[in-house]
């Protein structure tokens, strides 16, 4: 049997890789799946949650599964609107390493 | 009948603001069109005296108090009028001389090319000068004292590209304000005593103050310091003698009706305060008498024809101003009331001279001039034996009563009241005789021409007046008389006044330089390098003690402190912002963690 507490390591440790992998990689490309593994965790958690804390009527708390549906859909927004700035910005300065990207202007 | 009503209450607004009105329209529209403003100016002082004659002429007359400042139980400032015997005398002397001095600067301003500037300070001068004489409260009277002191400060610095007129506007200007301090001071204090600074009002509430004698002194003292400035008495007496870089007219408005009348008109209106306090008035009496005898000795040397003429006038203020201190407001009034009209002749006479002349005022570059310009001369002739009081004219009468009065309360204060009597005679001969007698000494001189009839005709109605003002049948309509009293002091008067015309004909005729030379008088005991010193040795102490205070507390200390503070911490923080994303994020989370800890753990 899994427990809530197995749930939620691995969903600290995906968060604790999407984190290190923000903060570590250069592609921005990279730290953009990176950034989507972390939201990706806290998803995790939170069905965990929904799952293992049963309601008083015995049900699940549903609260938390449409948290998560509202998670992904504005995951996928924001990748659309992510994608299109990565691909400005790669067109205007022929790169897509973070730290050549260090000036609000230019 | 209503509109009976309407135009008496209307009168004395439309007197005092028609001129204010025209130099409005001087300055805004008729700047370049000089003739016509002053044409405008001349109109509306003209509209004024008119004005100030049919409130003269009407008994029942009373003007709409505004209400303007009212906080009730604590301050109540109308904008009211007076309209007793004593305002309406003294406007009609305010408008009819500075009607006539108007007209003379028509002649005497003829081809200037500030002229609109001088005609619209001119009307503003006018509008100021009428506040004062009708204003009902204190606050009211202070404000239009303050403007008085603006429009002096105009027309004495009308040459302002001249140096000496720039510095004497200045002057006089700075030294007012020094008195008028004082003045304000005592208006609190008498607002504080009676929580009203209304004039009628204070009457009846006259025991709060009374009955508080050291402070009721002090008051009053303050109050006098007021007229001390605008009046020139010693020692805030420096500025006038100076303000004569103005234009002449304007010499013969400030230093002969207005101005300097106006601190004795405010000491006789608030009359029932200053003769409250006996030690005031002794105070008073004695700047007085010490102005009178100081500025009489000084007069005595100078050479300067509108010098002399202004130390003469401080003299006389000396005069006014000691029948104040010896409680006589009727006195002051009377001898104000007819040196306004000799001494505005004796002015704008030697205007006429100065301009025959070539605008040469020395008068050892003069001489002879009884035949070029003579009826400059009669006429100058009249304000001389007018201000050395030689009966029939204005002067005797009323400087008589002063002596009379000084006679009769303080025999010590007589003695220099009539050497004072002795030095006016012998200055004004001596000048007198070195002008107008005698050979022209320089080729000017001796080629001089009468002035233009605009100026005549004033010189001509003034020495009318200074011919009969002074008689009880002419002066009645005007004023309260002072008592008639039957002593010596009126041919002890004359007496001094001989034997001063006697020895100015025998030091000064004949002469072409001045026999004596008196250096500390000629050097007007030193006032101006007295006050030079102790100016330059506490306000330039003051003035660095306060640089001190600004440049190292406030400017290095609180301004660049603080600025210095801010860019430090700026620089500081700048170096967080690397511009890379990566550390953002680090420090991103760093914060979470901390927030986190603290949100957990604390």
């Amino acid at each position: 049997m899994v427990t809530l507490g197995q749930y939620l390591g691995v969903s600290g440790m995906l968060f604790a890789i999407g984190f290190a992998g923000v903060l570590l990689r250069r592609n921005i490309i990279i730290v953009f799946m990176a950034l989507e593994l972390m939201l990706n965790a806290a998803n995790l958690a939170l069905v965990a949650f929904s799952r293992y804390r049963l309601g008083p009527d015995g049900l699940p708390n549903y609260n938390a599964q449409v948290l998560v549906f509202f998670i992904i859909t504005v995951a996928a927004a924001e990748v659309a609107v992510g994608l299109a700035i990565i691909v400005a910005l790669y067109r205007a300065r022929r790169t897509t390493h973070v730290e050549d990207i260090n000036a609000l202007k230019f | 009948m209503i509109n009976a009503v309407v135009v008496n209450s209307a009168l004395p607004w439309v007197a005092l603001l028609v001129p204010l009105i025209a130099s409005a329209l001087i300055v805004l529209f008729t700047q370049r069109a000089r003739d016509l403003s002053a044409l405008l100016s001349v109109a509306a002082v003209l509209v004024s005296f008119v004005c100030s004659c049919l409130i003269f002429g009407r008994a029942n007359i009373g003007a709409a108090e505004i209400p303007w400042i009212n906080l009730p139980g604590l301050l109540r400032v109308p904008l009211g009028f007076v309209l007793d015997q004593l305002s309406r005398t003294m406007m009609l002397v305010v408008t009819g001389v500075g009607a006539l001095i108007h007209i003379y600067s028509l002649g005497y301003m003829r081809d200037e090319a500030g002229k609109s500037r001088y005609f619209a300070a001119l009307s503003l001068f006018i509008f100021s000068m009428l506040g004062i004489v009708l204003a009902n409260n204190f606050v009211m009277m202070f404000i239009f004292w303050e403007l008085v002191g603006v429009s002096s400060y105009l027309l004495i610095g009308h040459w302002f590209d001249r140096a000496a007129a720039a510095d004497a506007a200045k002057k006089a200007f700075i030294t007012n304000r020094l008195g008028d301090f004082g003045f304000m001071l005592g208006i609190l204090m008498v607002w504080g005593a009676t929580g009203t600074v209304v004039f009628g009002e204070m009457l009846p509430r006259l025991g709060q103050i009374t009955a508080n004698p050291s402070f009721l002194t002090i008051c009053v003292l303050l109050i006098f310091c007021g007229a001390v400035g605008k009046s020139a008495q010693f020692p805030l007496h420096v500025w006038l003698p100076d303000a004569m870089e103005g234009p002449t007219p304007v010499s013969a408005l400030i230093h002969a009706a207005t101005m300097v009348a106006a601190g004795v008109y405010m000491l006789v209106r608030v009359g029932f305060l200053v003769q409250a306090s006996p030690a005031a008035l002794h105070v008073i009496a004695w700047v007085g008498t010490i102005t009178a005898v100081m500025a009489g000795l000084i007069a005595t040397q100078q050479n300067d024809i509108k010098r002399i003429l202004a130390y003469s006038t401080l003299s006389q203020l000396g005069y006014m101003i000691m029948a104040v201190g010896l409680a006589s407001g009727e006195a002051a009034m009377f001898h104000l009331f007819t040196h306004a009209f000799f001494k505005a002749l004796l002015f704008l006479a030697a205007g006429s001279v100065i301009l025959a002349v070539h605008h040469e005022q020395d008068i050892w570059k003069m001489g002879g001039q009884g035949r070029n310009v003579f009826l400059t001369f009669v006429t100058f002739a009249c304000g001389t034996l007018a201000l050395i009081g030689c009966p029939p004219f204005a002067g005797y009468f009323s400087k008589d009563a002063i002596l009379a009065l000084a006679l009769q309360r303080d025999p010590l204060i007589f003695a220099f009241a009539l050497f004072t009597a002795f030095l006016t005679a012998f200055y004004m001969v001596r000048l007198f005789v070195v002008v107008f007698l005698g050979k022209p000494r320089t080729p000017e001189a001796l080629n001089s021409r009468e002035s233009p009839t605009s100026m005549l005709l004033p010189l001509v109605i003034l020495s009318l007046l200074a011919l009969i003002a002074g008689f009880t049948f002419f002066a009645r309509h005007f004023l309260p008389l002072p008592d008639e009293t039957h002593s010596i002091a009126p041919i002890l008067a004359l007496g001094a006044m001989l034997i001063g015309v006697a020895l100015g004909v025998f030091l000064y005729r004949g002469r072409n330089e001045d026999p004596l030379n008196l250096t500390a008088l000629r050097h007007r005991f030193y006032f101006d390098e007295f006050y030079g010193w102790l100016i330059e040795h506490t306000q330039e102490f003051l003035a660095r003690v306060a640089a001190f205070i600004d440049r190292w507390l406030i400017d290095a200390g609180a301004v660049r402190g603080a600025s210095g503070a801010t860019w430090s911490f700026g620089a500081m923080l700048r170096l967080l912002q690397v511009g890379n994303l990566q550390a953002y994020a680090f420090l991103f989370g760093l914060g979470i963690i901390w927030v986190i800890y603290f949100a957990l753990f604390r």
